[in-house]
């Protein structure tokens, strides 16, 4: 086949990229250029798309002994990703960028064009399993369940799994690093890439607040409807979020407060007790069938495991699609349910759970 | 690790930069053997003295230059920097009212951000001259923005021909402007030395860029040269090697390969202007034969003999240079490159051309050793990738609608 490798920069994508000119392939690096004023070097851990970090992929293809090219995605990163990420918290909903970055960047915009130049398909350093089972994409956990990206990639249609490649699903990250050292890659070392990589400052807040200015507004007890205190906007606060409330007085009952809902037209911010942050239903838009078949083809109702946020936080749930809309019953309740993240749903299996769908987070009950 | 298979390619990039001529690696070859520095006052100095001052010497004659002229430095983005900040500074110092700096927004970035460095940090005001549709300044454009104010202008810089496009500037024209202000005027002429005939005295220039690995030479090596009535004043301290104007130990075997391969291009060119032409002028008819929609940018007479520059519109730069590349064809988006990241080019933007049209463009520049089958394999090539580039502009641009699954294209 011929293969279009993302490279980061990074130890995952310079590892995928080298076991898919093992395999055979005919394979060709881009590095992908997602910001239009690309810092000189990198900064700490963060961040992934320096001049530094094209220059390290730029190093692997040399070694690995494939073309290497630079493409910008620069003003469609902005477009779908950034904007999209700021619109999203002005609405009072919590973005995965990276879930948007993998859905119309990587398999849309890039993919596309791969497509178009006579690629079959793109190759990148994502931990999960895809196999095609009978023209049918099955996409599971990975192996080192520390490293699991099946979460930010359950987003991608069946069209776009068909022509996705993830070689290093199978492995533990220390066996990559390992083998990108025993393979000489200068990378084997760079540490891993942490938050969001257009912030590479690691400041959601102020990088917000520059963006949306101050949209003031009241924090507001949900059950007797006290204002408890005022805030810059309701892009400050997350559902569930407990720390930087700003509220002086504590509670009667001497227990934290959560963020239970955010009201981004009238500026609320509703709080309350762990109990009431506790969610049974999960409503989502927009479901994704990997599979290309509504819960893989499984009747519905289904017994599944929910994941609401890119780490931890699942349970165990019930499923089914009621018109357009997914609708999720957890058997056992969990917290910290924002709207705006993905709830992607998984049937447990010994050889990695498997991605049966996933849908946007509407609202929740 | 990879293997370099140049050899294999058909390199249509001659503008980025040339291949050696053979007399010039046997030069520098032979005296990559020998040991001295120029400075020293032994024997082994005085030889590389001798090989420095005979270069020199020959370099001048080659342009029409004094030895006295030639300013060795390390290429073309230190010459323009030292003629640009040098003459700048110098102005500047003799008379504080001067530091308005004429400069078009088609010059390459080793003038454009040369200029913009001395507006952020030592007052300069820029005054842009306006390029025409083929990416010059004419003389009356020159004229104009002098007799603004002709008291305040510091210096003039001009390119000799255009990196991109290829235009070749009416530099004597623009130079008897300057003169009758008595403003100097910087030239840089890095793609023009080989290519076209260029003389130092009668070109009206006071300065002049030149490079080695453009004609023939090695890299690293190139010279301003710097008529003696021009103060300018030096960027790198220290020994001052080079008429108290530049600093640096010279670098003896690339100064003696820079000359022979100067001597030789220069002696070649009227010869290789015409061979040079009907290359291009056949690649040319080629390209329009595969490609109709596709745009010559640049003049049409007053160009560089190895130069073709095409706009090829629903095209992305990137995708046509990859799809070339994947077949043995090498050249250039014709741009500026940070990181590899293909940018509109701003001798395009300044052109009046469409940001998007300008990042669908190719540079294919021919050098002393393209031959007609060079041209013959870009003709072959060139139109299934438009075809296959244009499906590739089409996927980028457009927000997905339905299956990615698309037609195979025949490349």
């Amino acid at each position: 086949m011929r293969v279009l490798a993302a490279m980061s920069g990074g130890v995952d994508s310079a590892v995928a990229a080298a076991r898919a000119v093992d395999a055979g392939h005919e394979v060709v690096g881009v590095h992908l250029a997602l910001s239009a004023k690309p810092g000189t070097l990198r900064t700490g851990a963060r961040g992934c798309c320096t001049i530094e970090d094209s220059r390290d992929a730029r190093r692997v293809a040399d070694i690995l002994g494939i073309p290497f090219y630079v493409w910008d995605f620069a003003e469609r990163f902005t477009e779908e990703v950034v904007d999209e990420f700021v619109a999203s918290y002005a609405e009072g909903r919590t973005p995965n960028p990276c879930l948007t970055c993998n859905e119309k960047i990587k398999f849309e915009a890039l993919l596309d064009k791969a497509i178009a130049l006579g690629f079959d398909a793109v190759c990148t350093g994502h931990y999960a399993r895809l196999s095609v089972v009978e023209d049918q994409p099955q996409l599971r956990r990975s192996a080192d369940p520390g490293k699991d990206q099946s979460y930010v990639l359950a987003s991608l249609t069946a069209d776009q799994l068909r022509h996705a490649m993830f070689p290093l699903g199978g492995d533990l990250k220390s066996t990559v690093r390992e083998e990108a050292a025993q393979r000489g890659l200068a990378v084997a070392e760079k540490p891993d890439s942490h938050d969001i990589c257009f912030i590479p400052d690691g400041d959601t807040q102020k990088f917000l607040t520059d963006r949306l200015g101050e949209q003031p507004g009241k924090l507001v007890d949900a059950e007797s409807g006290a204002v408890l205190g005022e805030h810059v906007g309701v892009h400050s606060f997350t559902v569930g979020q407990r720390k930087g409330l700003g509220i002086d007085a504590p509670a009667q009952d001497g227990r934290p407060r959560y963020v239970l809902s955010l009201e981004p037209v009238s500026g609320t911010v509703r709080v309350g007790s762990a109990e009431q942050l506790a969610v049974e239903e999960i409503y989502a838009h927009r479901p994704i069938w990997p599979s290309g078949k509504e819960f893989g083809g499984r009747a519905g109702p289904v017994r599944c495991v929910a994941q609401v946020r890119a780490h931890g936080s699942t349970a165990a749930a019930e499923s089914e699609l009621v018109g357009d809309e997914l609708v999720v019953r957890l058997t056992e309740p969990l917290t910290g349910v924002a709207p705006g993240q993905a709830v992607v749903l998984y049937e447990q299996d010994n050889h990695g759970d498997l991605v049966l769908g996933s849908g946007k987070i509407a609202r929740t009950g | 690790m990879g293997g370099y298979p140049g050899w294999l390619m058909t390199y249509l990039d001659n503008a980025a930069t040339t291949a050696m001529l053979p007399a010039a690696v046997t030069a520098m070859t032979e005296a990559l053997t020998g040991v001295g520095n120029a400075s020293s006052l032994h024997s082994a100095g005085r030889r590389a003295r001798r090989m420095v001052e005979e270069a020199r010497e020959s370099i001048a004659d080659s342009l029409g230059a004094r030895p006295s002229e030639v300013i060795f430095t390390a290429g073309g983005t230190e010459s323009d920097n030292l003629a640009v900040k040098g003459i700048y500074w110098a102005r500047v110092a003799a008379e504080p009212a001067r530091r308005r700096v004429l400069v078009s927004a088609a010059e390459h970035h080793a003038v454009l951000d040369a200029v913009e460095w001395l507006a952020e940090h030592a007052d300069a005001e820029l005054s842009w001259l306006p390029v025409d549709a083929y990416g010059a300044v004419s003389p009356d454009t020159v004229r104009a923005a002098i007799a603004e104010d002709p008291d305040t202008v510091a210096l003039v810089t001009a390119m000799w021909a255009n990196n991109e496009v290829g235009t070749i500037s009416q530099i004597e024209a623009i130079a008897e402007v300057c003169a009758e202000f008595q403003v100097p005027l910087h030239t840089d002429a890095v793609q023009a030395v080989g290519s076209i005939p260029v003389r130092f005295d009668t070109s009206g220039a006071r300065a002049l860029t030149v490079t080695g690995h453009k004609l023939g030479g090695p890299y690293g090596i190139g010279a301003l040269l710097l008529d003696r009535d021009t103060p300018c004043t030096p960027l790198l301290h220290g020994g001052g090697q080079e008429r108290e104007v530049r600093s640096g130990t010279l670098d003896v075997p690339a100064i003696h390969a820079f000359a022979v391969a100067l001597r030789e291009s220069v002696g070649a060119v009227r010869a290789e202007r015409v061979r040079l032409t009907e290359l291009r002028t056949e690649l040319i008819r080629a390209v329009r034969a595969a490609v109709p929609d596709a745009v010559l940018n640049g003049a049409v007479r007053d160009r560089l003999p190895g130069n073709a520059h095409f706009s090829f519109p629903g095209c992305e730069g990137d995708s046509l240079l990859m799809l070339l590349d994947a077949k043995g064809i090498e050249c250039s988006t014709g741009s500026a490159c940070t990181a590899g990241v293909a940018e509109p080019s701003h001798v395009l933007l300044a052109m009046g051309t469409e940001p998007a049209v300008a990042r669908g463009s190719l540079r294919f520049s021919l050098g002393h050793d393209s031959t007609p089958e060079d041209v013959a394999a870009l003709a072959t090539a060139i139109g299934p990738v438009v075809r296959r580039a244009r499906q590739a502009g089409l996927a980028g641009t457009r927000r997905r609608t339905g299956s990615t699954d698309q037609q195979p294209a025949e490349v």
